[in-house]
């Protein structure tokens, strides 16, 4: 383990920032997180959450695909995906590093979706144990420990220092790149806060909630329970829910017509839009309670059941603050999963 | 030395029944103007959506003019009081959001008046040609 | 004036599913946390165990009002505060819901607040919060801060335009009056910047759109059936802004489309995730139409035509728009 002072965090990221990009959470003009590309002046900021999770890195909200040009009977595809290069962020948190697995296993099984898998591998993630999480955090529900981050490399913030381990050849590799600036140190401190950290992820408000009533083979359960008309009665239908949620992957392919070819497209799509899986014969969702009901099903239902029992929800508190009408996952998993759920 | 003068596109919208006939008739008296604006015919000029415009400019447009009859000549009696409204509120936004408001104009132009139309366009080209390229409204994929 | 409390609304609400005047109570529904309040719909006495009625409770029930009309023959009783009563008379207007099918109660209301601000000076970590002229708001860090009212007011209740109720059945407590608000000085403030600026400004905030269409979704001006920007046969359809120009041709389509219709009513900068001060593009609309075409607010009453489907002979020009503001 090694470790550097938290008064010289901004010689850690100059010295990143020598050897690769670097993205950090720091705060805008309106006082949310958001992840910046770090130069001279971008300061870090503490805050839990970022405004959006950092799946933008590795899967972005929109992307071009490639592009079709035609000239006489002939059709030209032109690959015009951007290279990625080598690329560090700073201070996920164990969350949202969790994220990555459940958008891996859609994204690198075969077929194996190449530009995802371009930029997760040029990706390094450090990891951020969470000091204060916030009363909308329920990682622990999915067996997370905020204390134990993973990613490339695990970091803590502990009083005046901030503390690196790196778990792989990722973070070997640029641990070592910047060794000259960081000590060596024993995991005292370290062990300390997570103690702290594990007695407060047990008072949360939210620390009860449990996944056991969910999981793979529950389709029939609970696809007709009639909780699913009072749940989604006043759900708007926007995509805020879906749009800051770390984990959820649905995305729609289109063209654009430029006037001189076409641009092929992909973009972030959301399940509670009345648009969306439309086909040549219509819609297969027709009101907003199965729009609504596919979201939470896929989440605690179908993506378990197709991924050896692992939840699509890491539990960041994400849709539970930004939900214009405060419908969330927890209140799904709490009326379906009876009065024990928390 | 070479000078590469840029040519502004222009689009201007055109009501069928007196700005489109005053095109006609400056075509038909000789009268020039540039050859870079290019004309949409449209029944009235109230069928100009503000969507028409923002997407003309999306196409790379770098000025836009609409045009219409006279307040109180309209072929539907009153579509061009409609239009001035829209337009108006609409110009106001688009300077109120940092867009050039000399990008777009809206200009009456009867059947009768050729002259005027030629006028008009030689003039608002001078005004785009000023400004330059539109790189506040533009949409990069559809220049390349 | 008559305190307005979450006891007095749920007796009336009894009171009137007893003697049959309605079926159906629309109402705002107990979260987990003390903030997170969800708009629902409570079919009986038993079930308004869960209602509560607070300083979170800022959510615009009108627009609800099209569906719960629509899908049932029940009657519906609706809680409205002087704002909202605004968004109920548009939506008459244009014949949205079926007025028949619902029983109007204006409640006064002293402001709601903003749990973005409070979060902002409590920090992360809200275990509780009691409302009232100070707020008290204690963490799970075991830290306690005060917080004035007044301080966390959202942004609409700090510029309210009025405290008048434009229409309902039956009034609880006092009404209040059409207020001088000082809602148009960030437009003025605006437009007296440069046009760079200006860009800057708005690039920098329309950026952040994610194109969540929730600004879209809770406003009770768009009701189409089908958004243009939802439509596949529509060359504009799309879900994510490509680009900068993509992301203006949204929100400029969408405030000029609820122009003259639009009540101010605040919801659209209340949900936007981002933070984009959404309602200074239609505070724009309603400032330019006062200026241009006389004092006209939308909702006021029942039936007024609607200032872009109108005209007069001596309108101002166009090119006259931005000099004549």
């Amino acid at each position: 383990m090694y470790r550097i002072s938290t008064q010289s965090l901004n010689t850690l990221f100059e010295e990143i920032s020598r050897v690769c990009t670097l993205y950090i959470p720091s705060e805008n003009k309106k006082g949310d997180s958001v992840y910046t590309r770090y130069e001279a002046g971008v300061e870090y900021s503490n805050k839990l959450n970022t405004v959006r999770s950092p799946k933008d890195f590795f899967f972005p909200h929109m992307e071009n695909l490639m592009e079709f040009k035609t000239e006489g009977k002939t059709v030209q595809l032109i690959d015009i995906r951007e290279e990625t290069e080598d690329f560090v962020v700073f201070g996920v948190r164990p969350c949202d590093v969790k994220s990555f697995e459940v958008l891996d296993n859609v994204f690198l099984n075969e077929p194996v979706d190449t530009y995802y898998k371009n930029r997760r591998e040029h990706g390094v993630i450090i990891s951020l144990a969470c000091n204060r999480p916030a009363e909308t955090c329920f990682c622990g529900t999915f067996g997370i420990d905020a204390a134990k981050p993973e990613g490339d490399v695990s970091a803590w913030m502990t009083e005046g220092y901030l503390h690196l381990k790196p778990n792989t050849e990722k973070g070997e590799k640029l641990v070592s790149a910047i060794s000259g600036i960081l000590e060596e140190c024993d995991d005292t401190a370290v062990t300390a806060l997570q103690e702290n950290i594990n007695n407060i992820m047990k008072k949360l408000p939210l620390a009860n909630v449990t996944t056991e009533k969910f999981g793979g083979g529950k389709t029939e359960e609970f696809f007709n329970a009639p909780e699913w008309a009072a749940l989604s009665e006043s759900c708007l239908g926007c995509g805020t829910c879906t749009f800051v949620c770390p984990t959820c992957q649905c995305y729609d392919i289109k063209d654009f017509n430029t006037g001189k070819g076409v641009i092929r497209y992909r973009c972030w799509d959301s399940c509670m839009y009345s648009e969306f899986t439309k086909m040549a014969h219509g819609n297969n969702r027709l009101s907003q309670k199965e729009r609504f009901r596919q979201r939470f099903m896929h989440k605690l239902v179908y993506y378990p059941e197709n991924n050896n029992g692992l939840f699509s929800c890491v539990g960041c508190g994400r849709c539970l603050a930004k939900c214009p009408i405060s419908m969330n996952i927890v209140k799904v998993m709490k009326t379906l999963g009876g009065k024990d759920n928390g | 030395m070479q000078v590469n003068e840029r040519k502004p596109l222009i689009v201007a919208f055109c009501c069928n029944w007196c700005s489109y006939a005053g095109a006609d008739l400056a075509g038909n008296n000789r009268l020039s103007y540039p050859a870079d604006v290019k004309i949409i015919k449209v029944p009235c000029s109230c069928r100009v959506n503000p969507m028409f415009i923002l997407r003309a400019f999306q196409r790379g447009a770098d000025g836009v003019i609409l045009c219409g009859c006279h307040p109180g000549d309209c072929h539907y009696t009153s579509g061009n009081y409609y239009t001035r409204r829209r337009m108006a509120l609409l110009f106001s936004m688009l300077d109120y959001l940092g867009i050039e408001k000399e990008r777009t104009r809206v200009e009456w132009v009867s059947a009768a008046e050729g002259a005027k139309f030629a006028a008009t366009m030689n003039d608002f080209a001078q005004t785009v040609a000023a400004l330059g390229e539109n790189k506040r409204l533009e949409d990069l994929r559809c220049k390349k | 004036m008559q305190k307005i409390t979450r006891d007095l609304l749920v007796e009336k609400a009894v009171s009137l599913l007893e003697n049959g005047t309605v079926d159906m109570v629309l109402g705002w529904k107990k979260g987990e946390f003390d903030y997170d309040i969800t708009p629902a719909v409570f079919a009986d006495a038993d079930s308004l165990k869960d209602f509560v009625f607070d300083d979170f409770c800022g959510a615009n029930f009108s627009k609800y009002l099209i569906s719960n009309t629509k899908k049932t023959a029940s009657k519906v009783l609706v809680f409205l505060k002087p704002c909202d009563t605004y968004s109920f008379n548009q939506l008459l207007t244009e014949h949205r819901f079926d007025r028949e099918k619902v029983y109007a109660v204006g409640i006064p209301c002293d402001g709601m607040v903003d749990i973005h601000k409070i979060r902002a000076i409590s920090g992360e970590g809200i275990a509780k919060i009691e409302c009232g002229e100070k707020i008290t708001v204690s963490t799970i860090y075991d830290e306690t801060v005060n917080i004035e009212k007044a301080d966390v007011l959202a942004e609409r209740c700090v510029t309210c335009k009025s405290k008048k109720h434009v229409a309902y059945d039956e009034l609880l407590g006092e009404d209040g009056e059409v207020l001088e608000s000082a809602r148009f000085d960030e437009v003025e403030k605006l437009e007296s910047m440069t046009a760079d600026e200006r860009f800057e400004f708005w690039q920098g905030e329309l950026s952040r759109c994610i194109r969540c269409n929730a600004c879209r979704d809770v406003c009770p001006a768009c009701t189409c059936e089908k958004c243009v920007f939802d439509n596949p046969a529509s060359p504009v359809e799309n879900k994510a802004a490509a680009n900068s120009f993509e992301e203006k041709m949204f929100h400029i389509i969408r405030a000029f489309h609820v122009a003259g219709r639009c009540t101010d009513c605040g919801e659209c900068s209340r949900v936007c995730p981002q933070h984009i001060p959404l309602h200074l593009l239609n505070r724009k609309f309603i400032k330019d139409i006062d200026n241009f075409y006389g004092e006209y607010q939308a909702g006021e009453e029942v039936g007024s035509r609607a200032p872009l489907v109108n005209y007069t002979t001596e309108d101002l020009e166009p090119g006259e728009a931005v000099e004549g503001r």
